[in-house]
């Protein structure tokens, strides 16, 4: 009897859709929760147990850490510098994928290999990347040589050790991400609409303005918030083309050096959370933007 | 925006163009990749002079060539080891990640269940919250349970970062899988073991090679997470780099630095070359459905 009721149960869970097959589900998660969400809660409670040193310095109990972070110029100003850098980057890589991705749209010879020209710098990784930089762009380098023989300039341009050589390095990285996605997103949308629009008479512009920006603003969302958040998180390249002391002092390096140079790993901890939030600040107002714009089915995906 | 601006007036009244964006736009278009180009080949050709040169103190070539740089890299960095932890550290998150991520996302893509939403939310969060963020804490506990600097800890931080994305690049590929061939295999009898081994396996082949291919690269190049816990004994070859790059008293010889570039660069491209056997770059985020109308 014990037994057919537990079968009963057993039916009415798996006509919910719980079974045992979600068990293959348990790795994924078990992993996410033991390295993600316990470290994640781990660290939040580090921000609250400060250092005696911090405590001393800053006061505000266990809030001394928080406080420190909002008090100290060196410490909080590199939230600002993390966002002239990234919000920056991030729009001029979507901006500048667009156009690109709409003329590789079409068919022509040698589009295969433009395109994966065009992707291939995703493997170069920011510590190589950083290290052409310096020798390509710095001031004996060829682009610096090339610029004065010609008489463009009559001092070699400082491309690098400072904002520039960041975001240089940002571009050339971020650049291929986005466009991927982008003409990812874009091969997604019928091109039949277009066609029709067009034998109603609309323009190229009301095209876009009126048909493929409305589809494409989900992806364009989506991308720029991939590529904010590899801008954002720029560390390897700030400390390597930039001017780490000063205009590239973005809030990772803060963190490392908390973590790695000062072993204070509450602070480092609370840097590290506040970079989260900060970075989820920015998420949640592009993604009100995007309701703002649009509500409806994106339509041409799947 | 600029192509846009560029083109409003005239093309209204001329013959709708094939293309959405206008000729007079094309240039900007051109213009824009060039200058992306010669910044891209001119990092890469400029690495390469340099560590095959010597004496470059600036002017457009070295006094000298020598390939003497590579082999001292590779003595200086003991560079077998850090190409052997290399491929080890990769090889074992793409065949760990591949393992656990794979069931997941068939789950997602065929199942609804209670809390299905909240567990894709679990899963997207890595992918979008920024490295460091999670690196540090995890890390600190790490370091705490004794893990620092283990080649144990540098696979699980990359774990953390490649599961979900194993999860959110099968889902897509999962869910175009007709399910009433596994319908029909369940009909005959064949149980959950067999419909992956025999129906599924074959047929998600190229989604997984795929899947590994990117978790390998991203392994690779993933500089931030590894960094956090690595030690000298236990770094791969980007964290060797940078090393290399900011070591105390001004960071190692240029070339030497740039030698070691080279190998990553070719490395890198190797697993590239292979990918692109396999994987067209553009459709791997939509949905891959639109063969007929490209290639």
């Amino acid at each position: 009897m014990s037994s057919g009721s537990s079968a009963s149960l057993r039916h009415r869970l798996a006509e919910r859709g719980i079974d045992r097959g979600l068990l293959m589900l348990l790795p994924a998660l078990v992993f996410t929760v033991a390295l993600f969400i316990y470290p994640f809660l781990y660290g939040i409670g580090l921000t609250i147990q400060p250092t005696a040193g911090m405590q001393e310095q800053w006061g505000g109990g266990i809030w001394s850490n928080y406080v420190a972070f909002f008090r100290d110029p060196f410490v909080f100003d590199s939230v600002w510098i993390t966002l002239r850098l990234a919000l920056p980057a991030a729009l001029f890589n979507v901006l500048a994928a667009i156009p690109v991705a709409f003329k590789l749209r079409g068919k022509f010879r040698g589009k295969r290999l433009l395109t994966t020209l065009l992707v291939l710098p995703i493997t170069l990784g920011t510590v190589l990347t950083a290290q052409g930089l310096l020798i390509f762009a710095g001031r004996q380098g060829w682009l610096n040589t090339f610029l004065v023989q010609i008489g463009l300039v009559s001092e070699p341009i400082a491309f690098v050790n400072n904002y520039l050589g960041v975001f240089l390095s940002l571009v050339i990285s971020g650049f291929p991400f986005s466009f991927l996605l982008i003409s990812s997103y874009l091969s997604g949308i019928d091109p039949s609409l277009e066609a029709a629009a067009t034998t109603l008479g609309a323009s190229w512009f009301q095209r876009f303005r009126r048909i493929i920006l409305p589809l494409l603003a989900p992806g364009l969302a989506t991308t720029f918030i991939l590529t904010f958040v590899l801008a954002f998180s720029v560390f390897p390249s700030a400390r390597l083309v930039g001017d780490p002391t000063g205009d590239t002092r973005v809030m990772a390096l803060m963190a490392y050096r908390s973590f790695g140079e000062q072993i204070d790993y509450p602070m480092a901890s609370t840097i590290a959370i506040m970079m989260g939030v900060v970075e989820l600040i920015v998420i949640a107002i592009v993604m009100l933007w995007r309701t703002t714009l649009y509500r409806g089915s994106t339509g041409g995906k799947g | 925006m600029t192509t846009v601006d560029n083109a409003t007036g005239p093309e209204t009244a001329t013959r709708p163009r094939r293309r959405l964006v206008a000729a007079p736009s094309t240039w900007v278009v051109w213009a824009l990749v060039a200058v992306f180009f010669v910044f891209l080949i001119g990092i890469l050709v400029s690495v390469l002079v340099d560590s095959f040169g010597r004496r470059w103190f600036g002017g457009w070539l070295p006094e000298e060539f020598t390939a003497s740089w590579y082999a001292e890299a590779w003595d200086r960095f003991n560079m077998t080891h850090v190409i052997g932890v290399t491929v080890l550290v990769g090889v074992s998150v793409v065949v760990i990640s591949v393992l656990i991520g794979v069931p997941a996302a068939y789950l997602l893509a065929r199942r609804n269940f209670p809390g299905k939403q909240v567990v894709t939310l679990l899963f997207l969060l890595p992918i979008i919250i920024p490295p460091i963020t999670y690196g540090i804490p995890l890390a600190t506990v790490m370091y705490n349970v004794g893990l620092g600097r283990t080649l144990v800890a540098v696979i699980l931080v990359n774990l953390v970062a490649s599961v979900p994305f194993v999860i959110m690049t099968m889902t897509p590929f999962i869910e175009q899988i007709n399910p009433s061939i596994e319908s029909a295999a369940r009909m005959c009898g064949a149980q959950m073991k067999d419909v992956f081994l025999r129906i599924l396996g074959p047929l998600l082949v190229p989604g997984i090679l795929a899947a590994a291919i990117l978790v390998l690269v991203r392994t690779v190049g993933m500089f931030e997470l590894t960094f956090l816990v690595s030690g000298p004994p236990t770094d791969t070859l980007v964290v060797a780099i940078y090393r290399a790059m900011t070591a105390a008293g001004g960071g190692e010889a240029r070339a030497l630095i740039s030698a070691m570039a080279v190998v990553y660069t070719v490395t890198m491209l190797v697993i590239l070359i292979v990918a692109l056997r396999f994987v067209n770059p553009t459709q791997l985020v939509a949905r891959v459905r639109d063969t007929s109308s490209d290639d």
